[in-house]
């Protein structure tokens, strides 16, 4: 069964796609001629590879006049958040916080 | 609240502490967001509440929370869940803080359970073959957050 994560690794897979998604996170907003620059592939090829990066919801486009700017979507990863290691380290890390605060509360 | 295809995160402290004070901690609003997050907690069963933190890449900051038990200096859980447009397909857990009075300290155990296939990126990952590159995509995300 497709699904938006089966959308987002395809789009991932590809080095190309996650060098531009790359550049996008790093860069702000980006048109396709400022992408195509090292991109190392033709303006055409970079605009297909923003499209299945579009679906895939990892990037956002905004047409200005007859040119279109490009920007990262960092809430398309979400289904990639490791949340088992976010919390470990997250609990761990509270734990230090709720030991200090005990202490406080002695004074 | 395991279920065989689910797993758990556990975390244990010994605290050198009296058990009312880690209570206190644990169950009063203020003290709770000083070393957790920003809540409207109340320790009554039943009790729906939030835990904001600010916004992150792929988190909306806002968990979903409802009271599930309240037993004074001894356990106390809550459902720990995804919210807004993120609760459809996002987390569904719930944490247990247990408390045991040792000789000079209290044992705080916190389990945070039901974490399912697919709130793993590792297994996905490998199941596409290209985990080692969300590494480097995960390091440019931390450093916008």
């Amino acid at each position: 069964m497709p699904s938006v994560t089966d959308d987002l690794f395809r789009a991932l897979a590809d080095p190309t796609r996650r060098a531009l998604l790359e550049r996008l996170l790093r860069e702000g907003e980006l048109n396709v001629r400022a992408l195509t620059e090292h991109a190392g592939v033709s303006q055409p090829a970079v605009s297909k590879h923003l499209g299945v990066l579009r679906q895939a919801g990892l990037v956002l486009e905004r047409p200005e006049g007859r040119v279109v700017h490009y920007r990262a979507e960092p809430q398309g990863l979400a289904p990639l958040m490791d949340w088992m290691r976010f919390y470990a380290v997250f609990w761990d890390e509270r734990m230090d916080r709720l030991e200090s605060l005990l202490n406080r509360m002695d004074q | 609240m395991n279920t065989p295809s689910t797993r758990a995160v556990v975390v244990e402290r010994r605290l050198p502490h009296s058990l009312d004070k880690v209570w206190r901690a644990l169950t009063q609003g203020p003290l709770l967001e000083s070393w957790l997050m920003a809540n409207d907690f109340q320790p009554v069963v039943g009790h729906r509440f939030t835990f904001r933190m600010p916004p992150m890449p792929g988190w909306n900051g806002v968990t979903d929370c409802e009271v599930l038990s309240v037993v004074p200096h001894e356990e106390l859980s809550y459902t720990w869940n995804a919210s807004g447009d993120e609760a459809a397909d996002g987390l569904k857990t719930v944490v247990k803080w247990t408390l045991e009075q040792q000789a000079d300290a209290v044992l705080v155990r916190m389990e945070q359970s039901g974490f399912r296939p697919q709130d793993q990126r590792n297994e996905m990952g490998a199941r596409y073959g290209w985990e080692r590159n969300l590494g480097q995509l995960e390091a440019v995300v931390a450093r916008m957050a």
